[in-house]
């Protein structure tokens, strides 16, 4: 399907220089408004921007049916060396619960165990006497492996909820007083708030700064060195101008 | 008209006739080449029985999801049947037909209401009482099963009254002439004579509820796991494949497809039994 858009994409745009980047969808609406003004800029590009998942990103990055693939992994799968990465962006992971919650902080192993189902009452966590409801992403999900990832050794709990979005987590953990989850930290509101972990706040000083734990990077992935049009459309994301978009929407800047 | 005349007409409409055949066959052939190969490979009786799902260790075992289809399923009957077959009755049997006239087709409308309404209030309404009142997480079997007994109503409703009328004038006369009271000639005639009817559409209800996907997704809360009590969260068969489709390659897509076969199979067997049950409907008269 990808090949069939990609040689589509490809077949039309001929006069013009066109890229196509794919993958993460957790970046995919930054791209697109990255790509919109890259085009304003060079009325002579056209860029294409796609989601599918990090899963896609890389793949359609190594077969060649994205010029550009995006990745919001912690560690890019085996098969990426093959790729030239470049972080563009950095996200927070935010550990989130229901306002009325009385636990403000956790330690990281209280996170794990949690996330594991070996706390399963807020009481054994410094909270109020109720069973901890766990919420999830599906399998696959960028945002899950960077969580388990970074946490380690974390085997989900069966009697987890899974829910497949940044926004149904949120809902899940705005309708339940004794939800926990984690989600973007650019999609955190006031409906939820946001765990201190070992005692640091999930905020965009404490990223950059490199004290709150839970960051992962985003990737673009090009095979081979990028050249042309790639190489200026990574350069303007990387420029002051496209750091300062990617901030304005809520991830935090690269460098 | 004469310009295309009666073969060219003909013709159109075997094709268009073919078209809902063929894109079932395309459908079918789809789903088998892409999952067949994988229910080979990985073993049929580790796929369907084994309990555990991790793709990323490469463990594929849909039990847990082919046990919270099943219990979503008979939970769904159990809440839309009765409601619906006793709502059916009482149109066809108990209210003047202007009244049935009327209130039918809002029935039907029900059946317009997109399911993922249905889940929205399943998520904002059900759930909350669900974990207030009984506990839990909110997000479970028993409200899976609630909110899919709701959707399955029109369809069991109106296929219902359908053969309800089908019975003939006659047999109630008959029945009240010899001095039966209504309720008398509705249960010992009337739904007897009707009876191949309701469970067939109570089987096609069956089918909408195994293979509704959007609004268990939001309200069963999506836990692979064999539930332990009504209250448990679930995984249904179709909410599987959904959640994980957009993410997967390789190996773990081959697994959600080969899910889809299984939920093929599944409701083909549903469908040949509601067309059976039909039959016998038609080959009594």
């Amino acid at each position: 399907m990808i090949l069939l858009l990609a040689a589509f994409v490809g077949g039309c745009g001929r006069s013009k220089s066109s890229i196509t980047l794919a993958g993460s969808t957790a970046f995919q609406p930054f791209a697109e408004k990255l790509a919109d003004q890259y085009m304003l800029n060079h009325p002579s590009a056209s860029i294409s921007v796609q989601g599918g998942g990090s899963a896609v990103g890389v793949q359609s990055a190594i077969s060649g049916a994205a010029q550009i693939g995006m990745a919001d992994l912690v560690t890019l799968p085996p098969e990426a060396r093959v790729l030239t990465s470049t972080v563009v962006a950095q996200d927070g992971i935010a550990i989130v619960v229901h306002p009325s919650n009385r636990v403000t902080d956790l330690t990281k192993q209280q996170v794990s165990g949690i996330f594991n189902g070996t706390i399963r009452n807020w009481k054994d966590a410094g909270g109020s006497n109720a069973p901890i409801t766990v919420v999830s992403r599906e399998a696959g999900s960028g945002t899950r492996s960077s969580f388990e990832e970074i946490l380690g050794n974390i085997t989900l709990t069966k009697d987890a909820l899974i829910q497949d979005s940044n926004g149904t987590i949120r809902e899940t953990v705005a309708n339940d007083p004794n939800a926990i989850g984690y989600l973007s930290h650019a999609l955190l509101s006031d409906r939820i708030i946001a765990i201190r972990i070992d005692h640091v706040e999930c905020s965009t000083e404490n990223v950059v700064a490199g004290k709150y734990i839970l960051v992962r990077p985003i990737y673009l992935l090009v095979k081979g060195m990028p050249e042309g049009e790639t190489k200026s459309f990574i350069d303007f994301i990387l420029s002051s101008e496209g750091q300062k978009m990617i901030e304005q929407n809520g991830l935090i800047r690269a460098r | 008209m004469n310009l295309i005349g009666e073969k060219g007409v003909r013709r159109i409409f075997l094709a268009t006739a073919f078209s809902a055949l063929s894109a079932l066959l395309l459908i079918a052939l789809f789903i088998i080449n892409e999952g067949v190969p994988f229910i080979v490979k990985y073993g049929i009786g580790d796929f369907l029985l084994a309990s555990t799902w991790n793709p990323k260790e490469g463990q594929f075992g849909i039990f847990p999801m082919v046990v919270a289809s099943i219990w979503v399923t008979l939970g769904a009957m159990l809440v839309g049947a009765p409601l619906g077959v006793a709502g059916a009755i009482f149109l066809s049997e108990f209210v003047p037909v202007t009244v049935m006239r009327i209130v039918k087709p809002m029935i039907e409308l029900l059946a317009a209401i997109p399911s993922v309404v249905f889940g929205f209030i399943g998520v904002v309404v059900l759930a909350p009482l669900i974990r207030t009142y009984l506990g839990g997480p909110g997000l479970s079997l028993l409200a899976g099963c609630i909110i899919l007994g709701i959707m399955i109503l029109p369809t069991v409703i109106s296929i219902s009254i359908d053969s309800i009328q089908a019975v003939p004038r006659s047999y109630r006369e008959g029945s009240l002439a010899l001095g039966a009271t209504t309720w008398q000639t509705v249960h010992m005639v009337t739904f007897r004579a009707a009876k191949s009817g309701i469970i067939a559409s109570i089987i096609l209800g069956m089918g909408r509820a195994i293979g509704e996907t959007m609004a268990v997704i939001m309200v069963a809360g999506n836990a692979v796991k064999i539930p332990h009590s009504a209250l448990d969260s679930v995984r249904s068969l179709t909410a599987n494949i959904a959640l994980e489709m957009s993410y997967a390659t390789g190996l773990h897509r081959q697994a959600l497809f080969a899910t889809g076969v299984v939920l093929f199979v599944v409701i083909m067997i549903l469908n040949s039994l509601a067309i059976m049950a039909m039959r016998k409907r038609v080959a009594k008269k």
